[in-house]
């Protein structure tokens, strides 16, 4: 019995639940749910449950959902906050990770394991908790906004004095929780990426006549792209989708995306709708991940003289 | 007289409370391949990054080219290095990797582009120059790392185990091929190993270090020759070492009572040596003659063959001594029948001249 198992855990049939498992793991949980989604899309919407239906006459399937996309900007201008402020938070979490991760790479051991835990820590305590603690703190009525308001008040004239900082239900509100909330998602991955550099080419560059600053534009920075870009990824897609954040601390009167598709779902019950809004999000954000690994792959096969 | 090329002074580095390098000091002419000889720990990798600027010393102070080198940064030392790892730039291609340093030059785009490609032919990489290095083979990183290095045209090319990563078919053409690049740049090398046949082959001069001190430093005939320690005795080549006492001092021969030999033989005396001194005798294996006829003259050790290696074109012998201790005998087989050979268990004599006989006081 024991060496029927060893022979099977050496041959190929081994080998091919070891590749299938995540497969049927995707066909279940991502490409028939996602088949669902474009199916309701494809549908219209009816005032019986289940909220959709397909029309009898032809043409049987409908395209409303996605005229509509075009039509109202009401979508339109929920995908540009979307994506501009994904793009926003983004774009900080790299500026702030960054230095983090590479300072991660540079402290001794024990140090580094400290500083890790502390970036993991935040994880331990309720995402939902956290937002509420970041309402409390922008509220008009709470220290960290006074503590902003005087020193706004101390270095401004007098005549442009004010009660409290408007930080609550704003784009810019929506952007520093996503900061927040995100950062490990963008420090991790280039952490790990940066990490398996090695320090003797930094020196080899040295050596070579580079300051300390060219190193890391000429060394450091080139080979850390695909830590970056994962991070940028880990970062961007949800938060572009982002649905809890923008409902508690966002402006109200220009939603994102999430909270388009979420209201057409429960309140507006336009399944279709919603689906069709879903679709492009997801394209949106495939389309270009799918383009970088084609390249990715490329530029690792080498490109021969 | 001129001040040398190279100057380090009573150089220390400590690192915490571990001494890495204690008190060196060298000097090494211009042109010269110098070699840091000696094993893991002793302080040759951590000299070689005090020259190259990655550490500063604690004590003592560096010139190169009559420059103190103290506070000048690893990018602004008319110095470059040969990584033992070769440090390639992994993202960069073979061209771009050479032509690194170069960016750093007032020049034009078409003098670098000369340049690198008079680079890439030197180290005869010219077809490779759009591959990225994981490409290309080992040996070929090792000529890109030394084309990179070699490049702005430094002053002093330090190189760190430059062979350690190549098998050893490649290793004794590059080392021939590193000599003959040397001689052409006539660039100043100061090379890093742990390899005694290494630093012999390559070296115009050796410093043997050991815990972090020079034990030696001299031509490799002289190390080799005229060891001035137990310690580089047996560091470079093999040697068999007897305790021994000295009985009369006659102009440079000294006569050395050894217990092992259970007798007196004469050895070339060193400076400083007088009557009742202890110290060592050691003798090289290829120094001996074995023979099984008793020969004429002074310096002859009865003994019987324990063990024989037969190599082909020369065999190793080991030799039991009347008083129980091992000697090894080397012996070139000039002629091409066995007979006349030693073989195991027979009765031989051993003998030597006085002067190839080392006497050691350290």
């Amino acid at each position: 019995m024991r060496n029927r198992i060893a022979h099977w855990l050496q041959g190929r049939g081994y080998r091919g639940v070891i590749i299938g498992l995540p497969y049927l793991w995707l066909l279940l949980f991502f490409f028939i749910p996602f088949c669902l989604v474009l199916a309701i899309s494809f549908g219209s919407r009816t005032p019986t449950a289940p909220p959709f239906g397909y029309g009898g006459e032809h043409p049987w399937i409908s395209f409303v959902g996605y005229a509509r996309l075009f039509q109202d900007d009401l979508y339109l201008r929920a995908f540009l906050v979307s994506l501009s402020n994904a793009a926003t938070a983004t774009v900080l979490c790299l500026l702030l990770g960054y230095p983090m991760s590479l300072a991660l790479t540079r402290v001794s051991a024990s140090w580094r394991n400290i500083l890790l835990m502390l970036v993991i820590l935040p994880f331990w305590t309720s995402f939902l908790l956290r937002v509420y603690a970041w309402m409390g703190l922008m509220g008009k009525n709470s220290w960290f906004n006074g503590l902003l308001t005087d020193a706004y008040n101390l270095l401004t004239p007098a005549s442009w004095a004010i009660t409290s900082v408007p930080m609550m239900h704003s784009n810019f509100a929506v952007v520093l929780v996503m900061v927040y909330t995100y950062l490990p998602f963008m420090i991790l991955p280039l952490y790990a990426n940066l990490e398996r550099l090695d320090p003797v080419l930094d020196e080899a560059a040295m050596d070579l006549g580079s300051r300390p600053f060219r190193v890391f534009l000429d060394v450091t920075l080139p080979q850390s792209i695909p830590g970056i870009i994962a991070g940028a990824m880990l970062v961007f897609i949800p938060a572009a989708g982002e649905l809890v954040i923008p409902t508690l601390v966002g402006d109200a009167s220009s939603p994102m995306i999430g909270r388009v598709i979420a209201d057409e779902f429960s309140s507006a019950s336009d399944w279709p709708m919603a689906a069709s809004v879903a679709i492009v999000l997801l394209l949106l954000m495939v389309g270009p991940m799918m383009l970088y690994t084609h390249y990715q792959g490329r530029a690792e096969a080498g490109e021969e003289p | 007289m001129a001040d040398p090329f190279i100057r380090i002074d009573n150089v220390s580095k400590k690192f915490g409370t571990f001494q890495a390098v204690q008190d060196v000091s060298l000097t090494v002419a211009q042109g010269e391949i110098f070699s840091l000889l000696g094993g893991s720990g002793c302080g040759k990798t951590t000299l070689l990054r005090m020259l190259a600027g990655f550490e500063e010393p604690s004590a003592g102070s560096i010139f190169i080219d009559g420059q103190d080198m103290a506070g000048v940064p690893p990018w602004q030392r008319p110095v470059h290095m040969m990584f033992q790892s070769y440090a390639l730039f992994p993202h960069m291609s073979v061209e771009k990797n050479v032509g690194y340093g170069l960016k750093h030059e007032d020049m034009t785009a078409a003098t670098r582009k000369a340049r690198v490609a008079e680079m890439l032919e030197l180290v005869q990489l010219t077809p490779f120059g759009h591959r990225k290095p994981h490409q290309i083979s080992g040996g070929q990183r090792q000529r890109v790392a030394l084309a990179r290095a070699l490049a702005r045209q430094p002053k002093l090319l330090l190189l760190d185990e430059p062979l350690a990563a190549l098998d050893k078919k490649l290793r004794e053409h590059t080392q021939f091929e590193l000599m003959s690049i040397q001689e052409r740049t006539g660039v100043t090398f100061i090379v890093v190993t742990h390899d005694q046949e290494e630093a012999m082959t390559l070296s115009d001069r050796i410093a043997v270090m050991d815990k972090g001190r020079v034990k030696q430093v001299g031509a490799p005939t002289e190390v080799y020759e005229y060891p001035n320690s137990k310690f580089v005795a047996g560091f470079i080549g093999s040697i068999t070492a007897f305790p021994s006492k000295v009985s009369a001092v006659v102009g440079d021969v000294a006569t050395v009572q050894v217990a092992a030999f259970q007798g007196e033989v004469q050895a070339r005396s060193v400076p400083g040596l007088s009557v009742g001194q202890e110290v060592t005798l050691a003798v090289r294996p290829e120094k001996l003659v074995i023979s099984q006829a008793r020969p004429e003259g002074a310096n002859v050790i009865a003994g019987q063959v324990k063990d024989l290696a037969y190599f082909g074109k020369d065999s190793l012998y080991r030799i039991t001594l009347p008083s129980g201790e091992l000697i090894s005998v080397h012996s070139v087989n000039a002629g091409r029948s066995s007979g006349g050979r030693p073989d195991w268990d027979d009765q031989v004599y051993l003998s030597f001249a006085p002067s190839a006989a080392i006497l050691l006081v350290e």
